[in-house]
């Protein structure tokens, strides 16, 4: 006879994860990957984040940076207790997860299109995963450009990795061994080979470089509806029912992270909205 | 939904027997009493705790009792809580963690029974109000299980409105001083030479069956009348007015008003007007572990859109740091945004924010400043 565990709502419970992995990205950034350890949560896809839990201190959102199976990827930066608990951890140790939630990249409407990828600082977390859907099936796009903004070479996210991605990279304070470039990530885009009207753009990073980046590519003529941003606010629920992430008429939890330009455009516009 | 069958009317004694048929069934029976200077909402046993003999004054910033000779029960207008407080309650456990000595982890939801309210004495704009937190908080892709525990249980006796305040402008918003719908049973109080009764009328089986147990009489055309005329009459006594524009739109024309400026040198950011709201539902998580720091549990409260941490974000600051922009965030979103979130207003016009606000913020008033400031401006309605 099977005993049912009853049903708990995985919204708003978390459910327990171990931490199989965990290494250092830079001085404040960690990276983990967690296991379930007994049913997973149902799949996450890029864009998505969960709320990952530190026992006793808080959960905060996480977006997905990998995912490989039941095995998924967040990276952490410590700025608050929960995020700091969170890359103090060690391997084995047991976190709660929530999830999924939120809107995804949505890789599989810019089949056939140029990709611009457009990252700052740990925003290039979230776009991580969908980087390695495009690479796994590269057959179904055009060109793809990765473009990378790190405040310095010491934290570049992925480093190994976006070597092999061919990304450009630059850096807002250049150390001794830096040859490369320096300033911000939209002055790559001279450098990127897109045509406009055939790109999607997936764009993360700090607010103000989302707006930079967001306008300069419209202005270059992509389709404000193809470019996609993701944008943070604070969460407590991510179920919708907490209020903290609105942003004019978006409630981000559900209708985010991963929005339109042509959602975001506006209510970006208007100061401390 | 059962369409009520015939109207009956009941007198005091029938309202003492309506809670007593109540409790009886095990319900908490939930309804206006006087304490401490204002008519609260309290859980009663018996009929003689209604506020007979009281009614309200109310102006911006001031809340008063005053006595009535005419006896009325439900002749005051909205107090400085509502239904929210039982159905969406100040603090709740979401859940408690276990940590063994393994270091797993056990996480289990609450899992109190949700009680059995009866809400006695809920006003139209109250009733329209539930209503609205049920689509914010059932309405979505993740339903909140506890409220929706909490309202599936509750059993409504909603009370038409015969005495609005000065504060009052469900008329502009289209929640009252009629019923809608969403009520077990609606009463009408009715005080003339014929005596103090209530007319009643069904709109569930339940409810159905609960008026079939009360000591009554049918609903003679005089009393269906009455009744009928003093929710007229309320209609045409609204304290106050909403300008009789989009207010969606106007919120979207008007974010970099001048306007804001004038109301946030009045707003001290306390959050009463989100704490005596009847639809703000937004909270915080709280998370506590015990002694041996092995029992964790996961608290969620009332939270206000003025607190300054209300946007903070760890690593980046609040972003609606000035009081400027948490005024304009609570009513953009109260009566426009809300609309693109939830598919409605958040406002229903009981003007609980007006007369709690110390310093008399008048959303009417402000709204009416930001349309003619608009029209000043020169844009289109």
């Amino acid at each position: 006879m099977t005993i049912l565990a009853p049903q708990v709502s995985v919204a708003t419970v978390p459910v327990p994860y171990r931490v199989a992995g965990c290494s250092t990205e830079s001085a404040d950034t960690a990276t983990i990957a967690l296991e379930p350890v007994g049913s997973p949560l149902p799949a996450f896809t890029p864009g998505q984040y969960a709320m990952v839990y530190a026992f006793g201190v808080g959960d905060i959102p996480l977006s997905v940076c990998g995912i490989d199976g039941d095995r998924l990827t967040h990276t952490v930066r410590s700025v608050g207790a929960t995020s700091r608990a969170l890359w103090a951890l060690r391997p084995g140790t047991k976190v709660g997860v929530r999830g999924p939630f939120g809107t995804a990249w949505d890789l599989r409407s810019a089949s056939g299109r140029d990709l611009l990828v457009v990252a700052g600082g740990i925003g290039l977390a979230p776009l991580r995963p969908l980087v390695h859907g495009v690479l796994a099936a590269p057959e179904h796009y055009g060109q793809l450009n990765v473009l990378i903004g790190a405040r310095t070479p010491g934290d570049l996210l992925y480093a190994e990795e976006v070597r092999r991605w061919g990304a450009l990279v630059t850096v807002d304070r250049p150390d001794a061994a830096w040859t490369g470039d320096v300033g911000v990530v939209t002055a790559l885009l001279d450098r990127a080979a897109f045509d406009p009207p055939r790109t999607t753009a997936f764009v993360c990073g700090p607010e103000v470089m989302i707006r930079a980046a967001a306008r300069e590519l419209a202005h270059r003529g992509v389709d404000p509806g193809r470019i996609r941003v993701s944008l943070e606010r604070t969460m407590h629920c991510a179920t919708g029912h907490c209020g903290h992430c609105q942003l004019g008429p978006l409630l981000l939890c559900r209708d985010g992270p991963v929005v339109t330009w042509t959602q975001a455009q506006s209510v970006l516009s208007v100061r401390e909205l | 939904m059962a369409d009520g069958g015939a109207p009956a009317v009941i007198d005091k004694a029938g309202l003492d027997a309506l809670i007593a048929v109540l409790l009886g069934r095990g319900r908490t029976v939930i309804g206006p009493t006087v304490r401490d200077g204002a008519i609260v909402l309290a859980e009663l046993s018996g009929g003689d705790e209604l506020p007979y003999g009281w009614g309200v004054e109310l102006e911006a910033g001031r809340y008063r009792l005053r006595g009535r000779a005419d006896g009325a029960g439900f002749a005051h207008s909205a107090g400085p809580q509502s239904w929210k407080t039982f159905l969406h309650p100040p603090r709740e456990r979401q859940w408690t963690a276990e940590r063994g000595a393994d270091g797993e982890l056990a996480f289990s939801e609450e899992r109190t029974p949700p009680p059995a309210f009866a809400f006695l004495g809920v006003r139209p704009c109250d009733l329209r109000a539930i209503e609205v937190l049920d689509r914010v908080l059932t309405g979505g892709p993740h339903a909140d299980a506890r409220y929706r525990g909490r309202r599936q249980r509750a059993f409504v006796v909603a009370v038409e409105c015969t005495e609005p305040g000065a504060t009052c402008f469900c008329v502009s918003m289209g929640t009252g001083p009629a019923v809608g719908p969403g009520y077990d049973l609606a009463l009408t109080e009715v005080l003339d030479h014929e005596g103090h009764r209530f007319l009643v009328r069904a709109g569930t089986e339940e409810g159905e069956a609960v008026l079939a147990e009360l000591p009554q009489r049918p609903a003679d055309p005089a009393t269906r009348t009455a009744a009928r005329e003093r929710v007229a009459e309320a209609a045409d006594r609204m304290g106050r007015t909403m300008p009789p524009v989009d207010l969606r739109t106007l919120m979207r024309d008007t974010l970099e008003a001048e306007r804001w400026n004038d109301a946030t040198a009045r707003c001290l950011t306390c959050g009463n007007c989100t704490m005596v709201c009847p639809t703000c539902f937004c909270t915080s998580t709280e998370d506590i572990t015990d002694l041996t720091g092995d029992h964790a549990e996961r608290w969620r409260r009332w939270e206000s859109c003025f607190d300054l941490d209300f946007t903070h974000l760890a690593g980046g600051g609040s972003v609606r740091s000035s009081p400027r922009s948490r005024y304009r965030q609570w009513l953009t979103h109260k009566i426009g945004t809300w609309h693109d979130q939830f598919g409605s207003s958040g406002c229903v016009g009981c003007g609980r924010c007006i007369v709690w606000c110390p310093t008399g913020i008048d959303i009417t008033e402000e709204a009416h400043a930001l349309n003619a400031e608009r029209a000043a401006a020169g844009q289109p309605r």
